[in-house]
């Protein structure tokens, strides 16, 4: 089975070169034989890819230590959950699970783009191919995942006790399905450069690409964000590390993407812009790859070091990104530009959300890139923290947040501030209770405190004040305000979904890092200690063992107003045996949206234990809001416009409420 | 404003905007960005007074000492120096003697190091790539111990 795998990985290589050759020499002669060959060959490589994937994972899941991917990162005692997600816990593996998304996303576009130009399309899978090709190219010369052991070993080494969590599950194909899902966009976008032709039906081609990548990336770095925060018991959800910065910054471009798309769609503007956005966020997607997967960061998501390997990924990066920039260098003189608007309207709006969007994005890049940048040059060695994306980011996010209850009001082509602005005193007024409820009412808040508190509140209140301004709230009667609102396009919710998470999602940044409460203090069994209202009794430590580890396991208890016990929390310190490595998993206890949280530390020669408690006001917000967002990309796919070119099942949901665009 | 007025006022806030980013982001790295130091490094470093850096090298054995409540203290080496250092909190999973450690902080004025973060994140040979360059740099590094 190994073999078959390696084997099928093989010959998805040589059918990716025939993907990329064939239909783009078809579409350059017009040889409609030649451009059909790319649809089928992309399903097939999919095919290959999924068996050579599949060959791997069973090698995990019955622990064929034979093979030396499988010996180094699992065990046999490993639950079966662990020794599955164990496939892509490693750098061969989670190589093979981007490909293996890669050419999943190939093969929707070979079968959901029979209404694409075949020119389109057969430049558009060449493309995908040409990724495809260097990234197993890469793999099986430098990191192949089938490589076996002669005499097979008995036992593995076990996997990185950090990874074995649920999360390993969720979070990396989500951000990959992110990541990847971009190479859609960017393909789109060299082919129409190839194609020198590009017009507002491109777009609505891309866009619901663009939202599906979108989705996933938000849901990859949601999930990422709250395993972070659970897993490595220091209660942050965000550190500014290189590593998450990497997959923020495709998702900072791909924003803006998502947003440039709409203009080029609705009033055939922006085209260029919007087609670099597209090369630029792959390439962040790229060079996040790069900077996750060559070792040149150390952190948990390098499993490896091997200079090789670094050195592999930024020649790719430096042919697609310096290839693609160069392609359009010499071609977007060609496009032609479109449409003309005024500064004050919806297409201003989403400039300037461009503007901010993308001078963010070089914030992140600069400030991720800067110490690589000055430890190549010179001998210093520096790190750039919270503190410099605090000053930098900070600024730039909240004029931005801001502005975007008007962006959806304004109207196309040339809008009416003064209207919206009227529209939204409503909103305004909201906005400015909270802040005033929050400076007056609640202990210890800041000023900039309650401003935070204002501009989450002001941007939840907008997306409603959109929604009720387009379905006639207030000028209309009841009845036909209810049709209107039924009658509303799946796009005005999905954007107001996405607004309102971005809402949920800073009131939780807020209210956590203004309002939360931290103490560290050493206790002794029967000892309580009181935080933010909450009382808690350490019942002492408890010995445990788990399949693969043994731990220490903290009770506490939450105690109610009468003394009696409401709940019990539990964190341990884990020791894992096989890799001699200890780890802490924290106690968590939900509380409304807010979060008690705690974790563990040393014992002392005393009998005490040093303990470190967290009340966390709104956390998990964060991570709703996220989920929100998400909700309103699916939403805004559901969207009937978006039917050309979108995966039919999407079709079949819009067909299932056709009242939805009648009135 | 004629047309073309109005577009140059356009471009000009553009510009104006990205200029003032550059600008920011430019005068944050001069400010927030800390330095790497190993003990012996510090001699020829001109630190101001409070200047955050970052502190690394090896535990030493048998330096570490626990104080009242959640306070711990150790001292940091390179092999040719050392440099203790004080720190509440928990200490990171991977906090061990002999190992690898990154703290950061400020000096206090009798000399003392005060950290308020302690990594301990590191490679598969238990070392922060940057303690492990150093130290390769300064001749001391010794291979560890193979597992």
């Amino acid at each position: 089975m190994v073999e078959t795998g390696h084997f099928a990985l093989v010959l998805a290589f040589a059918l990716s070169l025939v993907q990329t050759l064939v239909p783009m020499f078809g579409a350059r002669m017009n040889n409609q034989k030649m451009m059909a060959v790319g649809s089928p060959v992309a399903v097939t490589g999919f095919a290959l890819t999924a068996l050579s994937f599949a060959a791997l994972a069973i090698a995990y899941a019955t622990s064929d230590f034979s093979v030396a991917n499988v010996w180094d990162n699992s065990h046999s005692l490993q639950p079966l959950i662990y020794k599955i997600t164990g496939t892509w816990g490693n750098h061969e593996g989670s190589m093979l699970l981007w490909v293996l998304i890669l050419t999943f996303f190939g093969a929707l576009v070979a079968a959901f783009g029979s209404n694409l130009p075949a020119a389109l399309r057969a430049n558009v899978l060449a493309v995908q191919g040409a990724i495809g090709a260097t990234f197993f190219l890469f793999i099986l010369a430098t990191s192949n995942p089938f490589a076996r052991l002669n005499p097979a070993p008995i036992e593995g080494r076990d996997l990185n006790p950090i990874l074995q969590d649920l999360g390993l599950a969720i979070h990396p194909p989500l951000l990959y399905l992110g990541y990847v899902g971009f190479s859609i966009c960017f393909s789109f976008s060299v082919a129409a450069l190839i194609e020198g032709r590009i017009d507002a039906s491109w777009a609505r081609w891309v866009r619901p690409w663009t939202l599906v990548a979108w989705m996933f990336l938000t849901g990859g770095i949601a999930m990422g964000s709250y395993w972070a925060y659970y897993e490595l018991g220091w209660g942050g959800f965000w550190f500014w590390d290189p590593v998450e910065n990497a997959s923020f910054m495709p998702w900072l471009a791909g924003t803006a993407l998502l947003h440039s798309a709409i203009v080029m769609e609705k009033r055939s503007a922006l085209k260029i812009w919007t087609l670099l956005l597209a090369i630029l966020t792959f390439s962040l997607s790229l060079l996040g790859t790069f900077l996750v997967r060559s070792g040149v960061l150390t952190s948990v998501h390098a499993f490896a070091t091997d200079p090789t390997r670094g050195v592999f990924i930024l020649c790719i990066l430096t042919l697609f990104i310096g290839g693609s920039l160069a392609l359009f260098a010499f071609r977007a003189s060609r496009l032609t530009a479109g449409g003309l608007f005024h500064p004050i309207s919806r297409e201003g709006a989403l400039v300037l959300n461009n503007l901010f969007l993308t001078t963010a994005t070089a914030t992140v890049l600069i400030g991720t890139l800067y110490p690589l940048a000055v430890e190549a040059v010179s001998a210093d060695k520096i790190s750039v923290g919270a503190p410099f994306f605090n000053l930098t980011f900070g600024p730039l996010m909240v004029p931005l947040l801001a502005v975007v209850p008007f962006g959806p009001l304004l109207a196309w082509k040339r809008g009416d501030i003064f209207a919206v602005a009227q529209r939204l005193m409503a909103a305004f007024a909201a906005a400015l209770l909270a802040v005033l409820v929050t400076a007056l009412f609640i202990d210890g808040a800041s000023v900039f405190a309650a401003l935070g508190v204002g501009l989450a509140f002001w941007l939840i209140c907008g997306a409603l004040t959109d929604i009720a301004v387009k379905s006639g709230f207030g000028t209309v009667a009841p009845g036909v305000m209810l049709r209107r609102f039924a009658g509303l396009p799946r796009s005005v919710f999905g954007t107001a979904l996405a607004h309102l998470g971005l809402g949920l999602t800073t009131l939780g940044i807020v209210g956590t890092l203004c309002f939360g409460t931290e103490k560290i203090l050493s206790m002794h069994a029967g000892e309580t200690v009181q935080l933010s209202g909450h009382t808690l009794r350490f019942e002492g430590l408890y010995p445990a063992q788990g399949p693969n580890y043994s731990e220490d396991r903290g009770r506490f208890a939450l105690l109610g107003a009468d003394g009696s016990t409401t709940a019990v929390i539990t964190s341990a310190k884990r020791s894992y045996p096989i890799r001699q490595m200890t780890t802490t998993e924290s106690g968590i206890k939900t509380i409304g949206f807010s979060q008690l949280y705690l974790s563990l530390g040393d014992e002392g020669t005393d009998g005490s234990v040093v303990v470190r408690l967290w009340w966390k006001p709104l956390v998990t917000l964060i991570w709703g809001g996220g989920l929100v967002m998400m909700a309103g990309a699916a939403m805004s796919l559901m969207d009937r416009r978006l039917r050309v070119g979108a995966p039919s099942r999407r079709r079949k949901s819009t067909g299932a409420v056709p009242s939805a665009s009648l009135p | 404003m004629t047309r073309k007025q109005k577009r140059l006022s356009v471009i000009a806030g553009g510009l104006a905007f990205l200029g003032a980013a550059t600008g920011l982001t430019f005068y944050a790295l001069g400010q927030k960005a800390s330095y790497f130091y190993m003990p012996a490094d510090l001699t020829n470093a001109s630190l101001q007074p409070g200047q955050r850096i970052r502190l690394g090298g090896l535990v030493e054995k048998g330096t570490i000492e626990r104080g009242q409540g959640a306070t711990v203290a150790f001292s940091v080496t390179d092999n040719q120096k050392q440099v203790k250092v004080t720190y509440i909190g928990i200490l990171p999973d991977l906090f061990r003697e002999e190992q690898g450690v990154i703290t950061e902080g400020t000096f206090r004025p009798d000399g003392v190091f005060v950290a308020d973060s302690v990594l301990a994140k590191h490679d598969e040979n238990y070392m922060p790539k940057e303690v492990a360059e150093s130290l390769k740099s300064k001749g001391v590094w010794q291979e560890s111990k193979s597992d």
